[in-house]
């Protein structure tokens, strides 16, 4: 097994008693590199370095196959269910899809009841304007506050206590396709959260709020000049191809640029020590190519930038000139690694276009990038220069591509993964898809869909959607795999007991051997699943793992928007592959608490 | 001999003129049609308070039968981006349009109606934006697609990846065998 020392997660401190944990509440966001495990789940990924492991252990691979269901809520939603649970001081926190709606649950009370319920109330509109259904990815705990966003482009900060709205702030406008699905991220006392509306013509950015006030600090755009996207003297990109003045705009024809997607709608990971947060931005927009000659920075790029001052330190960006809708928005798991015998802070970034890569996240040095799927739309990546090389009869535009792979939900979407220090896998929910296309002209008309793609996805090689694999990111491999017959649409959970947690889209949520992918438990919960698994310590000194089912979502539109695959062109040509689904799973959001008995 | 052959192809021409007259059919416009669908003809709900009422007027499409409408309709739809949220019917970002359940009503006055007046959960008010005769011709190509306007006029050849309405009835009809 490789030598790895995962920064986020300190040995247990198995001398503090429960009582003393919950009195560390309020310091608990306060490091990364110090950030002990205490059997809470205070953010979406769990900690900054988006591990998404818990050193909770009671729940092993000898004696998961006793798992029941303790107690269940039904989110009162039909919409795709994709948020990951909150467990701050013995309440539970869940976000709804729209409307948004915000539960606190009662750990120390059987059958966890209801504590408050906070309704923001977005604007009905907003729905119109989810590219991808109405999800919601989750909120994020910081002082004493559940900050979380809504679908109409709103920030909120609710009194974790009481349920009383602290503060609401208003970042964008419906009314130019914006929206915000994204969990956001408190690094600092900022609050980092992005837009969506790659398809929609938007500006992407992400912002940074005062966690106190609500009070927006700074905006960095994702395209326009370097003024606008915060690039400053400080920034260094590591490959020449990023180095320049004005890339935001001068990569575009014309005015492009002002609607040209970039927008930062899926995950944030911070480095304390190197006082830098990461996220990547979408693709750029229109989906149709031929629209915007250029490489269209900074689109599926990944950034790392200061909290404070949202200045950026460099950028990567991995598809100059996207043109198979491969945003660059996963996560970005911060470990740090011993490669060829010197150790290294590295990111790993399972990116939609298939490959895993791995770079030094103070420099923007890719190490290695290699494909953890089928890819056939583009055939490695240079890592003197940093670019990728496109396949060039995959080309889109206004000719029909056929046999692309992989689609443009890619590889993976934003279906988070989790690593664990234990075995040193990365565990990776992901999808094996392939797609046809062809262009056709977009007319860019505020607040509606700016595309102009007609797609139709089918499975890949082998015929399954889905995959579930563990990579190593050492050797840069796949250990094992298991393959799903819809694409793997929830994150990923791993824990010190060595039980690693998923869902699948019939509704399966599953515990498999983390050295070995050996199947050991299963529960069919009332819908797909599309949620991220959590472990918390209850109140009663008993591991629970929480999971939110509910079919929906990109990949799950069929079933949750009630949408005609006869048409495979629906859902941004996902209604292809998934016609069948609605066989296989009805809708519904609930949340599923499971502990020994 | 020369001239039964000539008598032959004429007879053949005028039989292709026949039936390629509604095909050929166009309206001239833009004529303002009328608005009576702001009036009582889109009613969305068969609860009517109070007990039967008289039957509601009946809103045509007066853009309804011809391929040319139909054909300008698919092309306006894909122009003002309907078919980002809706695809070719199957729906994405916005509910399917071949169905058999209409939420806001599928007669042509309430297809109508909810295109100029947009829903609030999403659809918008294209009312101002689109004049009155291509949201007509609107409306007919999504009649098109679940084969509520005659077959005749309707487009049997798919545009390479987009498929086309009669295809989507097809494959509609298939389904529900």
């Amino acid at each position: 097994m490789p030598r790895i020392r995962e920064e986020a997660v300190l040995p247990r401190r198995a001398s503090y008693g429960w009582a003393l944990i919950l009195l560390a509440v309020a310091p608990l966001t306060a490091q990364i590199q110090n950030q002990p495990d205490d059997g809470q789940w205070p953010m979406a990924a769990k900690n900054y370095a988006s591990t998404r492991y818990s050193t909770l252990g009671q729940v092993n691979r000898d004696n998961v196959t006793s798992l029941k269901l303790a107690w269940s809520f039904s989110t009162g939603t039909t919409h795709g269910n994709e948020a990951a649970p909150l467990v701050v001081s013995n309440t539970l926190y869940v976000v709804t899809p729209f409307p948004n709606d915000l539960y606190a649950l009662d750990l120390t009370k059987p059958g966890a009841p209801m504590k408050w319920v906070y309704e923001p109330n977005p604007s009905p509109s907003s729905q119109g304007v989810a590219c991808c259904d109405t999800v919601n990815r989750g909120a994020a705990y910081w002082n004493g506050k559940i900050i979380y966003n809504t679908l109409d482009v709103q920030t909120v900060a609710v009194d974790a206590n009481t349920g009383k709205e602290v503060w609401r702030t208003k970042l964008g406008d419906i009314n130019l396709g914006e929206s915000i699905t994204m969990a956001p991220l408190v690094a600092k006392g900022i609050v980092l959260v992005g837009n969506s509306g790659g398809e929609f013509g938007v500006r992407g950015w992400l912002c940074g709020l005062d966690a106190e006030t609500g009070k927006i600090k700074w905006r960095a755009y994702g395209t326009g000049p370097d003024k606008d996207v915060l690039i400053g003297p400080n920034f260094k990109p590591f490959y020449a191809k990023d180095r320049g003045t004005d890339l935001g705009m001068k990569t575009w024809p014309g005015q492009a640029w002002k609607i040209g997607g970039a927008t930062a709608w899926s995950w944030i990971s911070y480095d304390q020590a190197l006082d830098l947060f990461y996220y990547g931005t979408s693709n750029p927009g229109p989906w149709n190519p031929e629209q915007r000659p250029g490489d269209n920075k900074w689109g599926s790029s990944l950034f790392a930038r200061r909290p404070e001052t949202g200045e950026a330190i460099w950028a990567y960006q991995i598809s100059p000139h996207d043109i198979h809708d491969y945003d660059a928005v996963n996560e970005n798991i911060l470990l740090d690694l011993a490669i060829n015998g010197s150790q290294r802070k590295v990111l790993a970034h399972p990116d939609r276009d298939g490959y895993l890569y791995l770079m030094d996240r103070a420099t923007g040095e890719v190490i290695s990038a290699q494909t953890f799927g089928y890819v056939n739309t583009s055939e490695g990546v240079d890592l003197k220069s940093g670019l990728i090389k496109m396949n060039p009869t995959k080309q889109t535009g206004y000719n029909t591509v056929r046999d692309a792979c992989p689609a443009p939900p890619g590889v993976k979407d934003w279906t988070p993964s989790a690593f664990s220090p234990k075995t040193g896998l990365i565990y990776i929910p992901h999808n094996n898809l392939c797609y046809e296309s062809q262009a056709v002209q977009a007319n860019y008309i505020a607040g509606t869909p700016f595309v102009g793609m007609n797609v139709r996805m089918y499975a890949g090689p082998g015929g399954n959607r889905g995959v579930f694999s563990a990579w190593d990111p050492v050797q840069a491999k796949t250990i094992w795999s298991i393959n799903e017959a819809f694409p793997v649409w929830s994150g990923a959970l791993a824990t010190a007991g060595d039980v690693v947690f998923y869902g699948t889209m019939e509704g399966w949520f599953k515990a498999v051997d983390a050295q070995t992918g050996r199947p050991l438990w299963q529960f069919k919960t009332g819908s797909g699943i599309i949620g991220q698994p959590v472990a918390y310590k209850g109140p009663d000194g008993k591991e629970y793992i929480a999971i939110l089912s509910g079919v929906g979502g990109w990949s799950g539109g069929v079933v949750s928007g009630g949408l005609n695959a006869v048409d495979g062109t629906g859902a941004l040509g996902f209604l292809n592959a998934m016609s069948d689904l609605g066989k296989y799973t009805t809708k519904g959001g609930m949340l599923y608490v499971f502990s020994l008995p | 001999m020369k001239l039964t052959t000539v008598r032959n192809a004429s007879g053949l021409a005028i039989c292709f003129v026949v039936i390629a007259c509604q095909r050929q059919h166009q309206d001239i416009r833009p004529s303002p049609t009328q608005l009576a669908i702001y009036g009582d003809a889109a009613k969305e709900d068969a609860l009517r308070p109070g007990g039967p009422v008289s039957p509601q007027p009946t809103v045509n499409n007066p853009y309804n039968a011809s391929a040319y409408d139909i054909s300008e309709g698919q092309r306006l739809y894909n122009w003002y981006n309907c078919s980002g949220c809706h695809a070719n019917g199957g729906g994405g970002i916005g509910p399917p349009l071949i169905k058999q359940h209409w939420i806001y009503g599928g007669e042509p006055a309430n297809i109508f109606d909810t295109i100029v007046k947009g829903r609030p959960n999403g659809m918008p008010a294209w009312g101002g934006r689109i004049p009155e005769y291509q949201v007509w011709e609107i409306v007919a190509y999504i009649r098109s697609m679940n084969g509520e306007q005659p077959r005749s006029a309707t487009a049997s050849r798919a545009d390479m990846i987009q498929p086309s309405p009669q295809t989507l009835v097809n494959r509609t009809n298939d389904q529900t065998k």
